[in-house]
């Protein structure tokens, strides 16, 4: 953590009010996101409870497993979820507009332009907490190798259609969450913790109505402290969390004192059901199971409802920032992600695998490194707040021109190469021979940093951005007199070198995956499955 | 106190508030009721359940499934003997009787829930594993059951390193045992079972704790005996929780604490110690990397008058980079009109 970080969350603690970790958003959010509150069932693997799952704040879908155990449950559930959700992912793949994408031709193994179609707009999915994120992979996974009675006669507890469908989105929206400063899939606790600093610590942050209560705390509240003790540990009379937790793990004590018991009068009621004799009990019966039913959608409902109301007010104080003007260019790496996810569906291929290939892996991380690194950068050119945490660190430096001297490169065609000389408060790591770097006009211009000259003074030559002629382009000279800040680090990081195809695997790597006789890759088997499963 | 206890004593064996209470054998939890701070501490029912029943399928028949994920050939030929006994005196020694025996019998022996004793801070604790599993050429491994799952070959990794903690204690409780037994040796290796995927199938992986071993060895040799922690207590001073609360407040205030906020997820007392930690305006409350940065500030007030210029010599290094960050930080909150 940067000390101007913690600098703001021992402000936070004097004033007991969050202060600002940023001034704009640097992520881009939906106009119509889709938010999705899922709890599960303590101790299970993959047995969730319910969830509340919807694009309207004000009227969200309610789900209920009332008894977890039994599988059909748990499927009718998973059929309703991929109701309320593939709708929604589908709305954004019709409306398309024409793209450019680089393609490394099969036969001439040359790059070529190919023109693609690429979403508008992409879905986006709001989770209350980083537990949320782990949580949609995990259902994404249990879903994605299900095979429904269309795709195999035989198997032995059939999926409903639509399931494997959804587990192949959420693996991808998880998947894609890992991506630094990807927007696909968020959580509101992370959202919130990236732009303010709060008095406590954060692991705390991790609790979204705690959070909440120090950046936007009910009105009359005394302190932010108070409000998030509230927030985390108050309980009413009965010893109910005034605040339920965000999930998807639900409070022990609700577990134990409302859920167990409301889960076993409808256990007893499907068994009096089960054993009426006649048409009138039956009936009888079947309302006392629907009472049961309906008393644990009550239970639910009320745990779920804060934690929603909660993920709005997020996005709410969220969309009061300004959106960060780099956002929107990564949000459109965003939106490739999802038209190149539509476009595997839409082909027929397989699942994503359970482990990814050696070549596979490689990727994602030289990837993910690459967008790490395209994140700090512009979240700090966007932002003279990030900006200065870079200045404290000696990574950047803001500076004035003193003095501007022409110079040109040796060789046959001489280039501009002006000597220019800054002052600057700012203690940047600077030792000799260092790229530095600049933005004009959203372009960025590196320089050279040439030596130390008495009173503080840097020399620096610059390199490019100047046009092709002798004589540099008007404006891409600095003046004398201009305040510009200066970065160490790239604007625009460019990854590695390409990776070899997957059919090129190395030995050293495993080599090239596994394929039956003909060539054809082997699809993945789907999980065996045994009578007392958990899904 | 169990060895899950253990475990996070070990991960802050500064705290000697825990220390002396977990030694003394103070309930904690009630201690925090009494004071006014408890927190929800209690189990789900349904993870309760759940945990009970795979631990049960593991071990059903004799052990056979989980004598299977160890590379025995033969399961069904495995001796089990009884540990049960009265009191855990009692469970010790039998445990330790049947350890020697099965070592010399050079046979496969799978002892369901034997019970260990380890000198912690001056007292013994009682500790039980899920099962030990004794091999022919006598290497005993500890089995670690947890209801977590294996997806795809791998766990949490949280859970999973506290698993590994857990069972690195019960390595050094053996430990102490094989070194009484001739041609006795405890493996470094822990044996954990969890839930294949999404299915109950248990399956097992070996969980190498040296590393964790070494740590919990290192942390218990820090820890100040209970002894020398109590007599350092002024006479008369109780835990009783029928005490007056400002009372207790006093006694518990009597014994020194090191709060971070990672003992929220590992001590009943967290909430009183962290309440004291904010009212004193202690910057570890914020994190232990926090303490780490600020060098020798340790309150809010400290820290916020340094960078402000109040205080503070500028000559100190702390000191300027604080002032340098404040100057930064409202500088670009100028600039932005915040």
């Amino acid at each position: 953590m940067s000390l101007i970080h913690t600098l703001a969350r021992l402000e936070a603690t004097r004033s007991g009010r969050a202060q600002p970790l940023a001034t704009v958003r640097h992520r881009h959010l939906s106009e119509r996101p889709m938010v999705v509150v899922p709890l599960t069932t303590a101790g299970e693997a993959g047995a969730p409870l319910g969830a509340l799952v919807g694009t309207d704040r004000d009227s969200p879908r309610l789900l209920v497993v009332p008894q977890p155990r039994d599988r059909d449950l748990r499927f009718a559930f998973l059929a309703e979820l991929a109701e309320a959700v593939l709708p929604y992912l589908d709305s954004y793949a019709d409306d398309v507009e024409p793209a450019e994408r680089n393609e490394t031709d099969p036969e001439t193994k040359k790059r070529v332009k190919v023109e693609v179609e690429l979403c508008r707009d992409a879905p986006q999915i709001v989770v209350p907490s980083r537990a949320g994120i782990a949580y949609v992979r995990l259902l994404g996974r249990s879903m994605r190798f299900r095979r429904t009675a269309e795709q195999d006669p035989d198997t032995p507890y059939p999926a409903p259609p639509h399931i494997p469908l959804l587990g192949r989105w959420l693996t991808h929206y998880g998947e894609r969450a890992r991506v630094p400063g990807a927007s696909l899939l968020l959580s509101a606790t992370d959202l919130l913790a990236r732009h303010w600093a709060t008095g406590q610590s954060n692991l705390e942050d991790q609790h979204l109505g705690a959070l909440l209560a120090w950046i936007d705390p009910p009105v009359g509240a005394e302190s932010g402290a108070e409000a998030a003790l509230r927030a985390e540990s108050g309980r009413d009379a009965a010893g109910q969390l005034v605040c339920p937790p965000a999930g998807p793990a639900t409070d022990p004590a609700f577990d134990n004192a409302l859920l167990a018991p409301a889960i076993d009068a409808y256990d007893l009621a499907r068994q009096r059901l089960a054993a009426a004799e006649d048409g009138e009990t039956a009936d009888e019966r079947f309302g006392e199971l629907t009472a049961a039913e309906r008393r644990i959608r009550e239970l639910l409902a009320a745990q779920m409802r804060p934690t929603w109301d909660a993920v709005w007010q997020a996005l709410d104080v969220m969309r009061k920032l300004p959106e960060g003007v780099r956002a929107g260019e990564r949000w459109t790496r965003d939106r490739w992600s999802y038209t190149s996810h539509r476009d595997r569906v839409r082909a027929g291929e397989p699942p994503q695998p359970r482990q990814d290939s050696a070549v596979g892996a490689a990727q994602k991380l030289a990837s993910r490194e690459t967008e790490q690194a395209r994140l700090e950068a512009q979240e700090a050119l966007d932002d003279p707040l990030v900006m200065a945490t870079r200045r404290l660190a000696g990574e950047a430096f803001v500076s004035e021109v003193v003095d501007v001297e022409m110079a040109w490169s040796e060789g046959k065609r001489p280039s501009p190469r002006p000597l220019v000389t800054v002052t600057t408060d700012d203690l940047p790591q600077l030792g000799g021979g260092e790229k530095v770097h600049r933005s004009v006009d959203g372009k960025s211009q590196s320089a050279e940093f040439v030596e130390r000259v008495g009173g503080g003074r840097l020399v620096l030559r610059v390199v490019n951005g100047m046009g092709r002629s002798k004589e540099p382009a008007p404006g891409s000279v600095p003046e004398v007199g201009d305040r510009i800040c200066w970065t160490l680090f790239e604007h625009e990081p460019r990854g590695g070198a390409q990776l070899p195809d997957p059919e090129e695997t190395p030995w050293t790597h495993g080599g090239p995956p596994d394929a039956a006789p003909d060539g054809v890759l082997l699809p993945e088997r789907p999980d065996p499955v045994t009578p007392e499963d958990l899904l | 106190m169990d060895a899950r206890a253990l475990a996070a004593l070990a991960a802050n064996p500064g705290c000697e508030r825990r220390a002396l209470l977990d030694g003394a054998g103070v309930n904690k939890a009630v201690l925090a009721q009494a004071l006014g701070s408890s927190m929800s501490y209690g189990q789900s029912q349904f993870a309760f359940m759940r945990g009970n029943a795979f631990e049960a399928r593991v071990k059903s028949d004799g052990g056979t499934e989980l004598l299977r994920l160890l590379g025995v050939e033969d399961p069904a030929a495995a001796r089990t003997p009884d540990v049960s006994a009265a009191g855990p005196e009692g469970r010790t020694a039998r445990t330790a009787l049947a350890l020697r025996e099965a070592t010399a019998e050079k046979a496969w022996t799978l002892l369901d829930h034997p019970m260990l004793a380890l000198e912690v801070a001056g007292t013994p604790a009682y500790l039980e594993p899920d099962a030990v599993v004794v091999h022919p050429d006598g290497r005993w491994t500890v089995v670690e059951i947890k209801s977590f799952p294996m997806l795809d070959g791998s766990a949490d990794p949280a859970k999973v390193g506290a698993a590994a903690r857990q069972a690195a204690v019960y390595v050094l409780a053996l430990e102490r045992v094989a070194e009484q037994v001739a041609g006795a040796e405890v493996g470094r290796s822990v044996l954990l079972v969890c839930p294949k995927d999404f299915s109950n199938l248990p399956t097992g992986s070996m969980v190498d704790v040296r590393k964790q071993r070494a740590v919990t060895v290192r942390q218990l040799k820090r820890m100040r005996g209970v002894a020398e922690l109590a007599s350092a207590l002024p006479p008369g001073t109780t835990f009783d929780p029928s005490c007056e609360p400002s009372e207790l407040v006093a006694a518990v205030e009597a014994v020194g604490a090191a709060y971070a906020p990672e003992c929220l997820s590992a001590c009943e007392l967290a909430f009183h110690c962290r309440g004291r930690a904010r009212t004193s305006g202690a910057v570890e409350a914020l994190g232990r990397g926090v303490r780490g940065e600020l060098g020798g500030l340790t309150t809010v007030s400290e820290v916020l008058d340094a960078a402000e210029g109040r205080a503070g010599d500028p000559s100190d290094p702390t000191v300027a980079a604080l002032r340098r960050a404040a100057a930064l930080r409202a500088e670009a909150l100028r600039g932005a009109g915040v």
